[in-house]
């Protein structure tokens, strides 16, 4: 089954560290890309741009209205996240537990809805 | 043949092992009921077979089979019959079941991914096979909501993958103690609410029982399983004793002790020695022993509250709570000092963990009430009757206000 892993922190916590201990971070992050793409369950993953970055678009009357910002104002923001393979969701709760920000953050395990492929 | 009892001893069996090979909750339960009913029919008349259970999982599979066939639509199911029907070839009803799926089936039942509501809901559906009407008048909720946790339970287990699995040894004995938090939690809900329909609270208390020697049979030398078989059947050993004729609640120290359950009592204290022996201080193994404690003394002025003080004390160092601290403190007020128990249940207080909890405030009313602080005592009895919610306690609560409050 195929999971998206969402990865929830508060970004102030992390931007307020100092560089040093983020750079430590990233190569923790770097060693799990590496970890899990040996062990076949990585398909894909990114890092996102802080929430100030984000942009909010929706359509209201046949109209674009974009707002500032993140979709919700909460806690924790979606800071990045992995798309992994995994035999069922006890595996996929153990990839889940092994990324860096599970200790500091929060991790979101979501089943990826099967669909008929689109060509 | 008596079907109730064949009922209660193969379904577990049964159903965990249909669940396996039909991957389907829904279907393995509707496929086993239509085998009991088949069977209903043809044992009396043809005879029971020697292995009742590999009949059952046999012909369920078939209704199972036919079920696909019969449904909609049946293109899209094609696969799964021609699975389903190579696997089930044979016609002899061979023994499929293995002593794992049952195992599998608890653990998946009690899935820490599942709400715990669920885990307890799930539980008494599929291992005890209470209807859904039974577990919602249980649980106080409308028979429509309890149907629902239970739908979205199941689509669950099936569109998140959990595993149909017994977890493995690095992951076993954490979800073991999620397993028998569910076990307790069913146990309580019988034993400690008083309100509702008094059999069902009964049948809650017996299931409880039933899963854990249920896991105990499976998992022998798992010691806290020992030792939460000795707790649930000690506390229960009270259970005539515990409301009196008007269903008022009577506590430990005005219960008539005649009316315990000995034999119980006999069964509970030997699995809490062996439960302490096996694995140390265990969570329920050290409350098995407060409470086989409890059940030795044949009155209440003869109950030995130094040791259930230093029990409750390693308890509360062992799995730290406020709940343990708070009898950890009663304890110490009826085996030491009033006043150091006083000192210990104001600490507690202050922590402010427990504020909202009823038993707090009546536990100090109760020592102040002891120690002849009358009117410091109706306060705390005031407080709690201002945060409790069950009958049986409130009337309990009252009466004690009552006495404290009579004659200055």
């Amino acid at each position: 089954m195929k999971y998206l892993l969402l990865i929830y922190e508060n970004e102030k916590d992390f931007f307020g560290l100092p560089e040093a201990e983020q750079g430590k971070i990233f190569e923790e992050y770097m060693t799990y890309t590496r970890n899990i793409k040996k062990s076949g369950n990585y398909i894909g993953g990114e890092a996102l741009q802080p929430i100030s970055d984000a942009t909010t678009v929706r359509v209201k009357n046949g109209k674009t209205v974009t707002t500032d910002g993140p979709f919700a104002e909460t806690r924790e923001q979606l800071g990045g996240y992995y798309l992994v393979e995994a035999k069922d969701l006890d595996e996929a709760i153990k990839l889940a537990a092994g990324i860096p920000a599970s200790r500091t953050g929060s991790i979101e395990v979501r089943p990826i809805m099967p669909t008929p492929p689109i060509d | 043949m008596d079907f109730e009892t064949l009922y209660r001893e193969e379904r577990p069996r049964a159903l965990a092992t249909l669940i396996r090979l039909l991957r389907d909750f829904d279907l393995a339960e509707d496929a086993l009921q239509e085998a009991f009913t088949a069977a209903i029919e043809r044992w009396p008349r043809e005879g029971a077979p020697a292995n009742p259970c590999a009949w059952l999982v046999s012909t369920a599979r078939h209704k199972a089979i036919d079920r696909l066939r019969r449904a909609k639509n049946f293109a899209a199911k094609q696969a799964e019959i021609a699975y389903l029907s190579e696997t089930a070839s044979s016609s002899d009803p061979v023994d499929e079941t293995f002593p794992d799926d049952l195992l599998r089936l608890i653990f998946t039942c009690c899935h820490p991914a599942l709400a715990v509501e669920a885990q307890v809901a799930l539980t008494l559906k599929t291992l005890c096979g209470l209807s859904v009407e039974e577990i919602a008048r249980a649980f106080l909720v409308p028979p429509p909501t309890m149907a629902q946790r239970l739908v979205r339970a199941k689509g669950k287990i099936r569109d998140a993958g959990i595993p149909y699995e017994v977890p493995g040894s690095d992951r076993v004995a954490e979800r073991l103690d999620g397993v028998l938090r569910v076990v307790y939690l069913v146990f309580n809900e019988g034993y400690a609410a008083t309100s509702g329909d008094a059999l069902v609270r009964r049948e809650l208390c017996a299931e409880a029982i039933r899963l854990v020697r249920l896991l105990r049979s499976l998992l022998p030398r798992v010691s806290e399983v020992a030792g939460l078989l000795a707790l649930l059947l000690l506390q229960d050993s009270r259970r005539s004793a515990r409301l009196d004729a008007a269903g008022d609640l009577v506590t430990l120290e005005e219960q008539d002790r005649s009316l315990w359950d000995r034999a119980q009592i006999a069964e509970g204290e030997a699995l809490a020695e062996e439960a302490l022996r096996g694995g140390g201080a265990g969570f329920y193994a050290l409350q098995a022993a407060i409470a086989a404690l409890h059940a030795q003394a044949r009155r209440a002025d003869e109950t030995d509250w130094p040791q259930i003080a230093a029990l409750y004390a390693l308890l509360l160092r062992l799995h730290p709570s406020p709940v343990v601290a708070l009898n950890h403190a009663a304890a110490v007020a009826m085996g030491e000092r009033l006043d150091r128990g006083l000192r210990l249940i104001e600490q507690i207080e202050a922590a402010g963990s427990l504020s909202g909890y009823h038993l707090l405030p009546a536990a100090k009313a109760d020592i102040l009430r002891r120690l002849g602080r009358r009117a410091e005592a109706a306060v705390a009895y005031r407080s709690a009757l201002g945060l409790v919610t069950q009958d049986a306690e409130r009337r309990y609560l009252e009466r004690r206000l009552r006495e404290v409050s009579a004659g200055g």
